[in-house]
């Protein structure tokens, strides 16, 4: 039992508030002075079936989800089915409750809503509750929330037993209750809060577990923040005011909150019949001179694919989000996989040349998401911000100073009414928007409407005004000057300063860990203790896929005399992105995957390189699979 | 001041001047419909004083993909059956532009069907025109979704099996505010029908009969043709759903027998058009869009004084 962090962990059913109460929950706390972060577990469905989402706190800083976790609030699944005998679902209602027995620490706490659940109806309970030196809280929150108010409150009498036991004051949550809360709500959620808090001083032995909770301070104010909140929000501080989409989880989140703040700013969001439509509308939007985006998770973005080769044709500036789960086809929606990392670098018949950003948190993706739009609009290319369910959804602490930006609506590469007056046309008048020969090869475009600036926008190979053209020489110019654009932008990437992934360990070490995405803060707490336990291992977290940082990359791993690669699929596609790219080391690089749906805890990450390289042994289970480097 | 000068300035057109200097010549086979359309369309401008730079016509794939290769304005030659997407999303960035969409009926009613009856239903304001000359031409002559039942070709060798679409009818359910068919071999209907279309604020859906000699020489010419808001035999009132609904629908059917009428449709002037509808709600702006990018005056927000103190 680790005392010097909380893991909490709420569980119920979907439709129970679970989503909403941890949030609110988290976000007490970072107000309190600690830092926090959240991981997600949930079904796809409306109703019912079990949910958890696990907050870690902290009074130091913290990337990722911990390793189990310590303390278990269980409220009952008010949706559950009723299971026929032999129901492959089992019993859905006592889920919340035995689904999450396996991963709770020794000497961890348990609270259950004991009006709702039956620990009978769980094997061996007690005897597992003494083998492991749990403390259980079997309390009715179901009644004391339905005296005080409503049956839905008793997430709150949940969390005031949190409170009671963990020793968390009671202020702390109040406070943030009552300015999320209208009045007539916050009333009796108080009085459920009292009451629930009461009777765990009063009957029961509070201090019973050696668990307190840390304190901390922060040097800046925060914000609590997931992945999804920051590429919406670097997407409308570089001026995106236009975004076209169809719901799909997890992308729908990050349509979500773009269609709730565009209004706002005057922008327009919309919703159309599928995903063709919407890549479609973010390229005819773009097209009449408006920043614009769209987006989706695997299935709907492998619709977007002609639309995506369209937009390179036609160096139409596009920024396409995609948020991976778990493939192929319907896959598992609401679990998390990185399994997509091919798919949107290739997608689209021909030669595809896009920028793929991969960003591993809530500030590379705000970061990273305003680098995509700069890109795409200075060198008229799609960008790509491909992220996965895991990051996000998981909220965690960022100091506010992060955002503390200026806007930058800047169309990039345009050209001017005033301007055109002295570019150079074809004889028919059209404007030479395609042209070879200019600065970076990327021809200044047009906007329809514009004096002196008509052209022909299409799909097929053409000319620099535009005309179909299936000329040979003029088709190994065109094509030479869409396709350097990569080199031009890897130039650009490079030269904002050094090592432009993320970089962590001791420089001088024996062993890499090479990942990328999503996968970079729990990789980074596995090097930590890695290191601590007397290895010599660092880390390179890449974020940058394409154009791809053969000069970083390849230092890195020479550096090394052996690189464990780290991703969510079965295929190890980074690992055969990295090989394609820099053209060799494939004696050099073995691979840890885990597609199981639920992303790695820093201890899977530190088994897997203790036991695969420093032992040369077999992994026990099969949560992660280890593959060997080539010839090994 | 607009940085968009093409659309605010009223300047006089020549209908020469939607011909281009360069590669003017189609590429259309002799006696192609699309000719037609392509001359109506060049009419309609002229008469409407529309500038080439103000026009945004965009395409799809196939013969009637071509049309904004020799019609000068800002063309988009999208890909197959996406015309539409790329043409509503260019009005809703910048309103001020003519948005004209075109495709063949393979592009629209077959692989585009779905943003055909979404375009529609929304009430767009902007033009679609419909090459309907119930053919795969530019691949050389496979039965398309608006072949009559029966029509035989190498990929149907035994004669197609389906009943065509019924686009007038599909038009009017799925929500167009405008409705007509035109015919090539009618020039000064069609340029009429494009004008009417083209100042109409919503939808404007044309169905125009466009002939293919080389690959549909079972179909007629579409010669003779009636126009039934000038026949006596056509009585209907066309601002009437259900009456418009029937005409349609006589219309689709005796086309296969040799019957080809033609003419406004419907017509719904009372209905918003999706500008209007979204500006309504507060979700559009009163200014376009595409003009803050070059208003250097413009003040932007940012996400720091806006949306983030919900996160702390």
């Amino acid at each position: 039992m680790t005392t010097d962090e909380l893991i909490w962990r709420i569980a119920g059913g979907s439709g129970d508030g679970i989503a909403s109460t941890s949030q609110n929950f988290a976000k007490a706390l970072m107000r309190s002075g600690l830092d926090v972060f959240t991981h997600r577990h949930y079904p796809s469905r409306i109703r019912g079936g079990h949910t958890y989402t696990e907050v870690r706190v902290s009074a130091d800083p913290i990337r990722s989800r911990g390793d189990g976790y310590n303390f278990l609030l269980a409220l009952g699944d008010s949706f559950a089915r009723n299971p026929q005998e032999n129901a492959y679902y089992g019993n859905e209602e006592v889920k919340p409750l035995s689904e999450n027995l396996d991963d709770l620490d020794d000497g961890g706490v348990i609270v259950y809503d004991s009006g709702l659940l039956d620990t009978d109806d769980i094997p061996d309970f007690d005897q597992r509750v003494e083998e492991h030196g749990w403390h259980v809280y079997d309390i009715d929150l179901r009644t004391i929330a339905r005296e005080h108010g409503r049956e839905v409150m008793r997430n709150t009498a949940g969390v005031a037993v949190t409170c009671a036991i963990a020793g968390i004051e009671p202020e702390v949550i109040k406070s943030l209750m009552d300015d999320t809360m209208p009045e007539k709500v916050f009333e009796p959620n108080m009085s459920v809060f009292d009451d629930a808090y009461g009777v765990v001083t009063e009957e029961y032995d509070a201090d019973a577990p050696d668990i307190s909770i840390p304190s901390g301070s922060h040097d800046e104010e925060q914000v609590l923040i997931s992945g999804s909140d920051a590429i919406a929000y670097g997407a409308l501080d570089e001026g995106c005011r236009f975004i076209a989409g169809y719901p799909m989880t997890p992308w729908t989140e990050v349509f979500t909150i773009m269609s709730q703040n565009l209004p706002e700013v005057g922008g327009i969001s919309e919703q159309v019949e599928d995903e063709i439509a919407a890549a479609a509308l973010a390229i005819g939007a773009s097209h009449a001179g408006v920043k614009a985006m769209s987006g989706s998770s695997g299935g709907g973005f492998a619709l977007m694919s002609e639309p995506l080769g369209l937009a390179e044709m036609t160096e139409t500036p596009v920024v396409l989000i995609e948020a991976m789960r778990a493939g192929p086809s319907t896959g598992m929606p609401t679990k998390t996989e990185q399994g997509d990392l091919e798919h949107v670098l290739y997608t689209s018949q021909g030669d595809s040349h896009r920028v793929v950003f991969a960003p591993a948190d809530a500030e590379e993706a705000y970061r990273q998401t305003r680098r995509a739009f700069q890109i795409a609009y200075e060198y008229q290319i799609p960008s790509i911000v491909l992220y996965d369910q895991k990051n996000g959804g998981e909220l965690q602490n960022v100091p506010a100073s992060v955002f503390d930006e200026a806007p930058n609506p800047d169309l990039g590469s345009v050209i001017t009414e005033a301007e055109l007056a002295d570019a150079p046309h074809d004889p028919s008048g059209k404007y030479n928007r395609f042209q070879h020969g200019v600065e970076d090869n990327v021809s200044p475009r047009s906007i329809p409407g514009q004096e002196g600036g008509r052209y022909l926008a299409t799909g097929n190979e053409h000319m620099p005004a535009g005309h179909i053209s299936e000329s040979p020489d003029n088709r190994v110019n065109q094509v030479n000057r869409r396709m350097s654009k990569m080199e031009t932008i890897r130039a650009e990437l490079d030269a904002d300063g050094g090592q432009r992934n993320f970089h962590h360990g001791p420089a001088d070490a024996d062993y890499g860990i090479l990942t990328f995405g999503s996968q970079q803060g729990t990789a980074v707490e596995a090097v930590d203790r890695l290191n601590d336990e007397g290895e010599s291992v660092k880390l390179l977290g890449v974020s940058e896929l394409a154009p791809y940082p053969v000069e970083e990359v390849t230092g890195f791993i020479e550096s090394v005399n052996e690189v464990l690669v780290v991703e969510m699929n079965a295929s190890a596609q980074f690992r055969g992105l990295t090989q394609k790219e820099l053209g060799r080391f494939g004696d050099k690089l073995s691979s840890l995957l885990k597609y199981n749906g639920n992303p790695f805890e820093p201890a899977e990450i530190v088994e897997g390189f203790v036991t695969s390289i420093v032992e040369d042994g077999r992994l026990p289970g099969h949560e992660t699979k280890f593959v060997p480097a080539a010839g090994d | 001041m607009s940085a968009f000068s093409a659309i605010s300035e009223d300047i006089e057109h020549d209908r020469n001047e939607y011909t281009p200097g360069v590669e003017p010549q189609p590429t259309w086979c002799p006696g192609c419909g699309d000719f037609g359309v392509l001359k109506a369309l060049k009419g309609a401008a002229a008469e409407l004083g529309l500038s080439p730079e103000e026009m945004l016509v965009c395409t799809g794939i196939g013969c009637s993909g071509k049309l904004n290769s020799y019609f000068e304005s800002y063309g988009f030659h999208t890909i197959h059956g996406r015309s539409l997407p790329i043409a509503r999303a260019a009005k809703l960035a910048n309103p001020g532009l003519t948005v004209v969409a075109a495709g063949g009926d393979g592009d629209g009613y077959g692989i585009g069907g779905n943003h055909f009856s979404h375009s529609a239903r929304e009430n767009h304001d902007m033009t679609y025109i419909v090459f309907n000359n119930e053919i795969f031409g530019l691949t050389k002559g496979q039965t398309s979704p608006t072949s009559p039942k029966g029509h035989k070709s190498k990929t149907q060798p035994h004669g197609s099996a389906k009943d065509p679409i019924r686009p007038l009818s599909q038009s009017l359910t799925a929500g167009a505010s405008y409705i007509a068919r035109t015919a090539a071999v009618n020039p000064n209907q069609a340029k009429d029908i494009i004008v009417e279309a083209i100042e109409h604020d919503g939808f404007s859906h044309i169905d125009f009969l466009t002939q293919c000699p080389t690959w549909n020489k079972d179909a007629k010419q579409y010669v003779p043709y009636i126009d039934i808001n000038d026949s006596e035999d056509y009585e209907f009132d066309r601002t009437n759903r259900a009456e418009a609904s029937e005409m349609m629908y006589e219309t689709e059917t005796v086309l296969h027998e040799g019957t080809v009428l033609t003419g406004r449709y419907y017509v719904d002037e009372e209905r918003p058009s999706y500008g209007q509808e979204k500006r309504a709600i507060g979700e559009m702006p009163e200014e376009p869009l595409a003009e803050r990018y070059f208003d250097d005056d413009h003040e932007w927000d940012r996400v720091y004084d806006t949306f983030l103190d919900r996160h702390k």
